[in-house]
């Protein structure tokens, strides 16, 4: 399943990543040969087989619905890059 | 004493139990040595006033006949974990400045039982790598030299800093992570022993995320019963981690020094394909006659998917990646390099902040999982992955533990080009590591003998779920009939 330009573009635009154009070309031929690496998977019969997850057997606990480390309004906010009035700060997205 | 750092963490133990040293004592020892080591570049944080006021009050506690089990022990922690106050940026440039207002569970855990932290450790950043060569800090350098030349190695990866530190007696022990061989790799580059438990054993709470499925903390020290002593601080379930394990803890130290006599030791073939290093081999081949002459019974397995491990753990691990590393977007913490729109502002942050490694598995990631492809790569991934499980599975009805070489090489020089040329060569480092954490089981790495180079070589033993006694009191048993000396 060989992927072309377009899809380096989308795959990138996806992982809100820039490839400059003059990588674009390098980086479809890095990601072929990966994926030519990766179809040696279909040599695999997986007919009935069950998809793994995770490999923990134990079932997820639940716990009371209650607020266990609260307000702590300033401690999240104080790694942020721009923050004002007790909320993170970011470019305007509402015209 | 000018040996302190000599001492493993039990020998160091008894020490400060009788009192023959103080704790400051041996943290300024280890920051002595941290100091004069820098070239290693194993640090990227230092925190040595932090570290002489723990170990003071480490030694209160053992004036006043409180001391914990690590009380006074200094550690180096992986720049994985978040220690709170302490700068912890998974050696990337988008976590700049990063400091954790809260503390990882292993490291609390580890505080709790009186450890020192003497600062964090240099890793490939966000663990992917196995060279420590994608550090936004540079690679940490292997203490080891190959005989005959100054070249500089690398110290394996991701935990490369760790287990280069631990070599080097920079720590007397350190934390590492492991997803795909992360923690057994370096230790066996390195010459040192490293642990990685079962999936669950350690909470991963606070630990920056890589792959969820696969990411595993553990131990990297000077000797197997140090490994030991430290799993039994860090492991544990927490509320704060959902896939922790309620299982019990033991003693991960009780059971050191029990014989290997009937034990059956499974010896896999597809871990010796053709075109294996001969020197891997013929090392594999002394362990095996060592286990034989313990009275252990070498048993003959198969692990018949092992060598679609690593296409479908490069699956996996980047899919997970894609979607852990989707936090970082220049908002919340970290790395922000402005744009006219909200697009705009994540693109220039996440294209600046991630290195090229990292910046490829998150576009794999998304290639993996996006429309149209996902039920063609990652459901496919999922299905051999309980393939390659149920080999173990099958494998352990016949044998109690498995012995296979940690990596097909010895360590190799930084800036290998037929690594930096095709990722895939760096990858098949991981051949015989990854699909441990594919099967979540428990694996160590130790140092079994030098090659040609004089450079360590590991071998790896690999248990069943949550069955660490049997992994650690084998390589205890190894570990005395192969007396390797350390650096």
């Amino acid at each position: 399943m060989a992927i072309d330009t377009e899809t380096v573009r989308k795959i990138a635009f996806l992982s809100r990543l820039r490839i400059e154009n003059s990588k674009i070309e390098e980086t479809e031929k890095e990601f072929n040969h990966i994926l030519d690496w990766i179809e040696q998977l279909n040599d695999v019969d997986t007919d009935n087989v069950e998809p793994l997850e995770s490999v923990n057997d134990e079932a997820l606990s639940l716990r009371e619905d209650v607020v266990c480390e609260g307000n702590q309004r300033d401690e999240v906010l104080q790694n942020a890059p721009d923050a004002a009035y007790g909320y993170f700060v970011v470019p305007k997205v509402v015209e | 004493m000018s040996d302190l750092t000599r001492l493993t963490v039990g020998e160091a133990k008894k020490g400060l139990d009788k009192k023959a040293f103080s704790a400051e004592e041996l943290t300024r020892a280890y920051l002595k040595k941290m100091e004069e080591n820098r070239r290693l570049n194993a640090f990227v944080e230092e925190v040595p006033e932090k570290a002489l006021a723990q170990a003071r009050a480490a030694d209160e506690k053992y004036a006043r006949g409180e001391a914990g089990a690590l009380e006074g022990i200094p550690l180096g922690i992986k720049d994985l974990f978040c220690t709170k106050g302490i700068k912890t940026t998974a050696c990337s440039h988008i976590l700049d400045g990063f400091v954790p207002p809260y503390e990882s569970t292993v490291t609390e855990k580890l505080l709790e039982a009186g450890a020192v932290f003497l600062g964090k450790l240099n890793m490939d950043e966000f663990a992917m790598g196995g060279s420590n060569e994608t550090s936004y800090y540079g690679p940490a350098i292997n203490p080891w030299k190959a005989q005959g030349s100054n070249a500089d190695l690398v110290p394996g990866g991701s935990s490369g800093g760790s287990a280069a530190a631990v070599a080097a007696e920079m720590c007397a022990a350190a934390t590492g992570t492991d997803t795909g061989g992360s923690i057994r790799q370096p230790a066996a580059f390195c010459g040192v022993t490293g642990l990685k438990p079962t999936y669950g054993r350690c909470s991963r709470y606070g630990i920056v995320a890589f792959a969820s499925s696969l990411d595993q903390a553990g131990p990297i020290a000077k000797d197997v019963s140090d490994c030991a002593l430290l799993l039994n601080a860090m492991a544990g379930y927490d509320p704060k981690d959902s896939t922790s394990s309620k299982r019990a803890v033991p003693d991960f130290t009780a059971v050191l020094e029990q014989s290997v006599k009937g034990l059956k030791i499974g010896v896999p073939a597809e871990y010796r394909p053709e075109g294996l290093n001969p020197e891997a081999v013929s090392c594999w081949d002394k362990g095996i006659e060592m286990l034989r002459a313990s009275g252990a019974e070498i048993v003959p397995i198969s692990l018949p998917h092992t060598k679609y491990a690593l296409a479908v753990y490069y699956i996996i691990a980047p899919a997970e990646a894609s979607s852990n590393l989707a936090r970082y977007d220049g908002i919340r913490y970290g790395l922000r390099v402005p744009g006219n729109s909200l697009d705009e502002l994540y693109i220039n942050t996440r294209t600046e902040g991630f290195g090229p490694e990292v910046r490829r598995r998150i576009m794999i990631g998304t290639y993996v999982l996006s429309a149209g492809y996902y039920d063609a790569y990652y459901l496919k991934a999922q299905k051999v992955r309980r393939l390659i499980r149920n080999d173990f599975i099958e494998a352990f009805k016949k044998c109690d533990v498995i012995l296979t070489p940690t990596a097909p090489t010895d360590a190799f020089p930084l800036g290998d080009k037929s690594m930096s040329e095709n990722p895939i060569n760096m990858w098949l480092n991981d051949v015989f590591t990854v699909s441990v954490n594919l099967a979540g089981l428990p694996a160590l790495s130790l140092p079994a003998g030098l090659s040609s180079r004089g450079l360590p070589l590991g071998l790896q033993l690999i248990g069943r779920a949550f069955d660490e006694e049997t992994v650690l009191k084998t390589a205890y048993a190894l570990e005395k009939e192969i007396n390797f000396e350390r650096k």
